[in-house]
């Protein structure tokens, strides 16, 4: 953790409530966003017990699995699911910009022009957690090789079609989201966590209802209160019963719950859906109508409870959009954004043309480039970031890595040879002190057009530079291009325009140090088997 | 997992057990071990493992029960999972030794598992253990599985005992084998959970090294990574048993622990001797919870928390996940205003400073003035306080119009 | 992925046949006939790669020209791929003083110069672009600059360097270039690392961010690492102790006896700490130069005083280094400092400026100070090392790194002073190892944690308290 952001805890401790730890905001934040609050059932990996999920904050959307082992049941509560969250992401394809690029024929070689869709938009889910994307990656994993009532095999139990698409999208989606920066799959607690620091660890800051007591009052807690005590509270105040009065905002659920809650009415569920088939085998149809009415009640209630947990991490992620919708955006979101945008684009464009699902595990080649454009986009965030938020450049300015400071003294000078240019010296006044030994490369923060300088030399209170571009073409430079005395000015250390990433071969071309091109290996469509 | 202690009464082992008071003896479970290997040098949490007092129970009579505890879905699951592995002789287990053993499938004709009295005292459980594994290990050729063994390890100089999941004898060594609950998907697992096995089974691995040195009369050799040659030596990599993708098919993975015996060997070792510990505790300090005739403790929450306060603590926000008495001592440390309770992290940036105040302070506009000083300049906890006010001055400048 | 777990399963110990041994020079001598056979003159379908493990010291550089020296010899044209720029430059520098009839390409960055040293020769010619090298015997470049490398015709041979610090994903872009190589790097050092989520792809043979050589081997099973047994650097003082602790799975040993090695002070100490742990350093190979414990900053002010006074001392007590290869002074181009940290660093060299120790390299010969990265591969007669967890509240991964404890520790060909202050190992008490584990990656290294231990446990018996 860096100094600054321990300050800001220590604060927070002080204050018992967040300090800021951004001036902006650093995510794009949908108009239309869509929350999901997933559970999982204990014991098996990946097994989904619950979602609630919706775009409006007042319809929240429940879905379970009365009876979590059982197939069947996982199969419509994921056709469920896909059919609200599917249509919700293709929504966003409807609306197309149009680009002109070129591309090299891959014949003739030479470049020809191409026009290429662009969404104009981009769908956000926005989960409790990092346990909920890592849910959502499971479900992801475990629903897109699955076979469906079209394939030439379906297998014994075939899924709806929605569901192995649903697959696909959430494997894209928890993909792109370990991409620094990408903002189509968000958890709060990531979001909150980058934006404010809470007078607790960031281990207890996993716990969203807990680092969000460092922000409201939670709900329930009489006298309402701020902190440490909320966030002991919502962390483990029980009911008579042993309940959690605040539930853990998922996937897993408390074993309390499991126990006492959640069991029995599983139990009863199974119960009501036994008298039901039994009624059913003997033709008893007043015995079957009882028992259909047991049924329904004992549906209705796992609703409840599932609803009763599920809800207040709900309410909670919605808060936290409240919190972050109330800080400015950065400068550079459109930007990122645009990644997504692509990002989405694309993968749309696969799923259209037929593609397979994604592969188990990713070639050599792909990893290689996957981690490529991760390096990449990482640099590129800490880049922008730094020049969106002065707090960010705080912390490049502390850790040596920039220094601000006014313009004291401006010294115009020229290169030597036939066609001098302008190389004038500033003298720069800061109480930064960077590391920086003289002729180093120094770049200038919000210059337009970019702006290399090195520097001189640096002592304490009082660094001098000599700007090297940036100035334009001729003997002097261009009006505005020098700061004046008295201006202020931001340096960096490190260069404001992220390096190209080498390139990678083709997969075909993956060398023998790598085992050579992939062999294709079909994924074998899951059927029944995985599950069980 | 059980750990329990012999029944002499030395000394030291009457003073754990009247630490304890009339309870019965608490054992390690896989979480003390994980609360060890995560905590080894708190003194508060190895005084009261040594004593084996009930930590859940303490935890609730001072007012901030552990968070603990196993969803009824996720039992019956490792119910089924078990009843899997037994099923075909353990086949699971016995294939991929078999291959890293090179041993022709032929050859592995029949699975001998010895009765090792689970139902009898810990004592006499770990005597069948040894003598089981002795003779298992005295027939090459034969396979041999010990469910649920018992094996004694000294802890901190007061022996304790450790209940396995299974070991595989063949060819006069042994295997420790390490059931989960994880799955392993696609061939990988959480990196964090195999780690957590990987330091269970190397506390294993040691306690087998030490009986089969002291069976053989020898010292433990100096090496923590040397092989060791004798009958009924422990193999260095262990099998961790998990669930195969998405299904309840259990799939057996090698993990080589010789690192984390190495560090096992080292903490032990390192660990304050509990003679020492309980020579520095005042005279008359009992974790009894003074229970009724119905089991309900009657000892003040308040006598019980200095009884606590009284051994050392080394608190970190990982205790949460690992030590039942994890909001316990979060609410000292925080009481006390220690700067642990943010992350043991940000001590580092921090010096010599100890107290949220104490920092807070040296932040101060005033606390130090100007630049941040000439490294080689002032001295230790100024140049902390320098750094510190030099970062509250960036703080408040890029904050400035925001508060 | 379980596979290339079982290829690397074969029997480990930590114990070594002391009878059987053959003399260092005679195991060395064999090892690098093996190496070299199996590069130059390599049998009908043996693998395309050579991997060599070469511990510290051990001569890797040595090999390297050599193995040049022979390809060429035998007509074949050469690229080499080093890690970082100062390497390139230091191999370039080797390569030209040794093998003056050769012709060397220096292959940089259009914004990059290459460094002086390295463009003395008159057998080096520097481009940037592959094209103008074409004709030369050896072209040597990062790995950096050679992904960028487009080429018609791919070299026959290539020799990575430091190929342990090489990452896979670099391996795969450079690959392409040539059809056989011999790697050579220690797999000790310091890992590459990154600074992005790469869960996804561990465990796997080719997870971009581990090492090359990791992934090399993991796909061609049939190459097997040859090993240089004996370390030339380290002294009989520290061979035993930086095996044990950095690589219990792979010994090595010195290749000079207890009496090969001296140092000798031509004056008496004055009695302070300073010099009594010189003394002991002298004497034994090891001091630890321990301030009283107390929590501080990185740049600990009085730890860094003790450490400038140490080199000061070690100056002006006129040492001199006796070893195998003859008596010589030190001077301060044969010491260097160690640290952990850039700002540790330079509060060293400010310090050491003001006590009047050169530490400029443009002004002559100086000391050397820098972090444990940038000292990889280099040689000194005596180090001083701050030790990376004096006076830290905490130890993190970064400063438990196992790479970073064994680089500065094995500097040296004579002595090695830390300085720290007192508490370390109840500071390790406090911050215990809890690594994470992966699945189907073989163990290569000790823990961090165990082996800060055991090199504070060595270094308590050579304890100085200031
Ligand atoms: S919770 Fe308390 S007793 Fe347990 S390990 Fe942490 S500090 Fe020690």
């Amino acid at each position: 953790m860096s100094l600054l952001s321990t300050l800001a805890r220590l604060e927070a401790v002080r204050a018992q409530r967040a300090q800021p730890l951004a001036t902006v905001r650093h995510r794009h934040l949908s108009d239309r966003p869509m929350v999901l609050v997933p559970l999982a059932a204990a014991g098996e990996a990946g097994a989904p017990l619950a979602v609630l999920l919706g775009t409006d904050r007042r319809e929240p959307r429940l879905h379970f699995v009365p009876q979590p082992l059982n197939r069947t049941q996982r199969s419509e509560f994921l056709a469920a699911v896909a059919r609200e969250v599917v249509p919700y992401l293709e929504s966003f394809g409807d609306e197309v910009e149009l680009l002109e690029g070129s591309e090299k024929d891959p014949v003739s070689g030479e470049k020809v022009p191409v026009v290429r869709e662009l969404c104009a938009d981009a769908p956000q889910l926005i989960v409790p957690n990092a346990g909920g994307v890592a849910h959502l990656a499971l479900l992801g994993r475990s629903t897109r090789f699955r076979r469906t009532v079209e394939d030439p095999d379906p297998g014994e139990y075939p899924s709806p079609t929605e569901v192995p698409l649903l697959g696909r999208w959430l494997t894209h989606l928890t993909d792109r989201a370990q991409v620094p920066g990408s903002s189509m799959l968000l958890a709060m607690t990531g979001l909150l966590a980058r934006h404010w620091a809470t007078g607790q660890s960031n281990l207890e800051d996993q716990h969203l209802a807990a680092r969000l007591a460092w922000h409201l009052p939670p709900a329930g807690l009489e006298p309402p209160a701020l902190g440490a005590e909320a966030a002991e509270w919502v962390e483990s105040a029980r009911d008579g019963e042993g309940l959690l009065l605040h539930p853990p905002a998922g996937p897993a659920t408390d074993p309390k719950f499991d126990e006492r809650v959640l069991a029995p009415a599983i139990l009863r569920h199974d119960a009501a859906v036994a008298v039901r088939e039994r009624a059913g085998a003997a033709r008893d149809d007043a015995e079957v109508r009882r028992a259909a009415a047991l049924v329904e009640r004992a549906h209705a209630e796992l609703a409840r409870v599932l609803l009763s947990a599920t809800l207040p991490a709900w309410h909670d992620v919605w808060n936290g959009v409240d919190l972050l919708r109330a800080l400015p955006p950065a400068g550079h979101l459109p930007d990122r954004w645009e990644g997504d945008r692509w990002s989405f684009t694309m993968h749309r464009e696969r799923v259209a043309a037929g593609e397979p699902p994604q592969p188990r595990r990713d070639d050599a080649v792909t990893a290689a480039r996957k981690l490529a454009q991760r390096e990449r986009e990482q640099a590129k965030l800490e880049i922008q970031e730094a020049l969106d938020d002065p707090l960010a450049m705080a912390e490049r300015r502390l850790a040596g890595e920039a220094f601000a400071g006014e313009v004291v003294d401006v010294v115009p000078e020229w290169s030597e040879g036939r066609s001098p240019k302008p190389r004038p010296l500033l003298v720069v006044r800061t109480g930064d002190r960077p590391h920086a030994d003289p002729g180093r490369e120094v770049h200038r923060a919000h210059a337009e057009p970019a702006q290399r300088a090195e520097i001189v030399s640096s002592a304490p209170g009082e660094v001098v530079v000599r700007l090297l571009s940036g100035m334009g073409r001729r003997r002097d430079p261009e009006p505005g291009s020098v700061p004046e005395p008295g201006s202020t000015v931001v340096f960096t250390l490190f260069e404001l325009a992220p390096r190209q990433s080498a390139p990678l071969p083709e997969p075909a071309d993956t060398p023998w140090t790598h085992g050579g091109p992939p062999v294709a290996v079909e994924d074998a469509p899951a059927g029944a088997d995985e599950w069980e | 997992m059980n750990v329990s202690h012999l029944g002499q009464a030395t000394p030291p082992l009457r003073r754990l057990s009247e630490l304890r008071g009339p309870a019965p003896q608490r054992s390690l479970d896989a979480r003390a071990l994980a609360a060890l290997a995560a905590n080894p040098g708190c003194r508060r949490r190895a005084l009261l493992d040594a004593a084996g007092v009930d930590k859940v129970a303490l935890a609730q009579r001072l007012g901030r029960p552990a968070p603990f505890g196993q969803s009824p879905f996720a039992i019956r699951r490792g119910l089924l999972f078990e009843s899997r592995l037994k099923r075909d002789g353990y086949a699971v287990l016995l294939e991929p030794l078999r291959r890293r053993l090179g041993v022709p499938a032929e050859e592995v004709s029949s699975l001998a598992v010895p009765d090792l009295l689970p139902a009898a005292s810990p004592a006499v459980r770990a005597e069948r253990t040894a003598a089981a594994l002795a003779e298992a290990a005295a027939d090459p050729s034969a396979w041999t599985l010990l469910d649920h063994p018992l094996l004694r390890l000294d802890v901190a100089g007061s022996p304790a005992y450790l209940e396995p999941d299974a070991l595989v004898v063949h060819a006069g060594r042994c295997t420790v084998v390490e059931i989960k609950s994880f799955p392993v998907l696609d061939g990988s697992a959480d990196p964090a959970n195999v780690g957590a096995a990987a330091r269970q089974a190397a506390v294993y691995v040691l306690a087998l090294q030490e009986a089969a040195a002291r069976r053989a009369g020898l010292p433990l050799s100096e090496d923590p990574y040397a092989v060791q040659e004798l009958p009924g030596a422990p193999e260095l990599t262990v099998l961790l048993v998990c669930p195969k993708d998405f299904s309840a098919q259990p799939v057996a993975v090698p993990v080589d622990v010789r690192r984390e015996l190495a560090v096992t060997r080292r903490q032990l070792s390192r660990m304050t001797r509990i003679e020492q510990l309980l020579a520095a505790l005042p005279e008359g300090v009992t974790f009894d919870l003074a229970r009724d005739g119905s089991g309900a403790p009657t000892r003040p929450a308040g006598e019980l928390a200095e009884a606590v306060a009284a051994v050392p603590a080394a608190y970190a926000p990982e205790c949460i996940s690992t030590c039942e008495l994890g909001f316990h001592c979060r609410s000292q440390a925080r009481c006390a205003g220690a700067v642990e309770q943010l992350g043991r992290g940000v001590r580092g940036e921090l010096g010599s400073l100890r107290t949220v105040e104490e920092a807070l302070a040296a932040a101060e506009p005033g606390a130090a003035a100007g630049p941040e000083p000439e490294p080689a300049g002032g001295s230790g906890p100024d140049e902390a306080s320098g750094r510190l006010a030099y970062a509250a001055r960036l703080r408040a400048e890029a904050l400035g119009g925001v508060r | 992925m379980t596979q290339h777990m079982d290829s690397s399963s074969g029997p480990v110990t930590g114990r070594q046949d002391a009878a059987a041994e053959p003399a260092p020079g005679e195991a060395a001598d064999r090892a690098v006939a093996g190496i070299l056979d199996a590069v130059v003159r390599p049998a009908p379908g043996a693998p395309r790669g050579v991997v060599v493990d070469s511990p510290p010291g051990a001569g890797k550089s040595t090999l390297v020209v050599r193995a040049a020296r022979e390809l060429v010899g035998a007509g074949e044209r050469l690229m080499i791929v080093a890690q970082t720029n100062s390497q390139v430059d230091d191999l370039v520098d080797r390569l030209a003083t040794k093998a003056s009839g050769m012709s060397i390409g220096r292959l940089h960055a259009s914004d990059s110069k290459p460094a002086p040293e390295a463009l003395r020769h008159a057998n080096v010619t520097a481009k940037d672009k592959v094209a103008d090298l074409l004709e030369q015997d050896v072209v040597i470049s990062t790995a950096a600059k050679w992904q960028w490398v487009r080429t018609e015709q791919p070299w026959r041979q290539a020799i990575v360097d430091e190929a342990y610090q090489m990452r896979s994903d670099a391996l795969l872009a450079v690959a392409r270039l040539f059809e056989r190589a011999l790697f050579v790097g220690d797999p000790g050092q310091l890992d590459p690392f990154t600074v992005v989520g790469t869960d996804q792809w561990a465990g796997l043979s080719y997870d971009p961010s581990s090492s090359a050589v990791v992934t090399l081997l993991a796909h061609n099973p049939a190459i097997r690492p040859h090993r240089l047994p004996v370390s030339w650097r380290l002294p009989a003082s520290a061979a035993p102790l930086v095996s044990a602790a950095f690589y219990p799975y792979t010994p090595f040993r010195a290749g000079t006896g207890p009496d090969d090695r001296t140092l000798r002070p031509g004056l008496r100490g004055d009695g302070s700490a300073v010099d009594a742990a010189i003394d002991e350093a002298a004497a034994t190979g090891w001091a630890l130069l321990e301030l009283p414990a107390r929590h501080t900053v990185r740049t600990d002010a009085q730890a860094v005083a003790a450490v400038a006074a140490t080199v000061r001392r070690l100056l002006d007590r006129e040492l001199t280094a006796h070893s195998e290869q003859g008596s010589a002074p030190l001077t301060p181009g044969r010491v260097a400092v160690g640290t952990a940290h850039r700002d540790q660093a330079a509060a060293v060299r400010a310090e050491l400026a003001r006590l009047g120790v050169p530490v400029d390299p443009a002004a002559g010969e100086c000391v050397t100070v820098d972090t444990a990265n940038r000292l990889q591969g280099r040689e000194y007669d005596v180090t001083v090392v701050l030790h990376p967890l004096s006076g830290r509240p905490d130890a993190t991964a970064f400063h438990l790194e196992t790479g970073r404890l064994c680089v500065l520790a094995s500097r040296h060909r004579h002595a090695c002073i830390v300085v720290a202050r007192a508490g370390i190992p109840e500071l390790l008490d406090d911050h215990p190892a809890t690594e994470p584990v992966q699945l189907g990656v073989a163990v290569k290294f000790p823990d961090g944690w165990e082996a800060n231990h055991a090199v504070l446990s060595h270094l308590a018996e050579h304890r100085v308290r200031l």
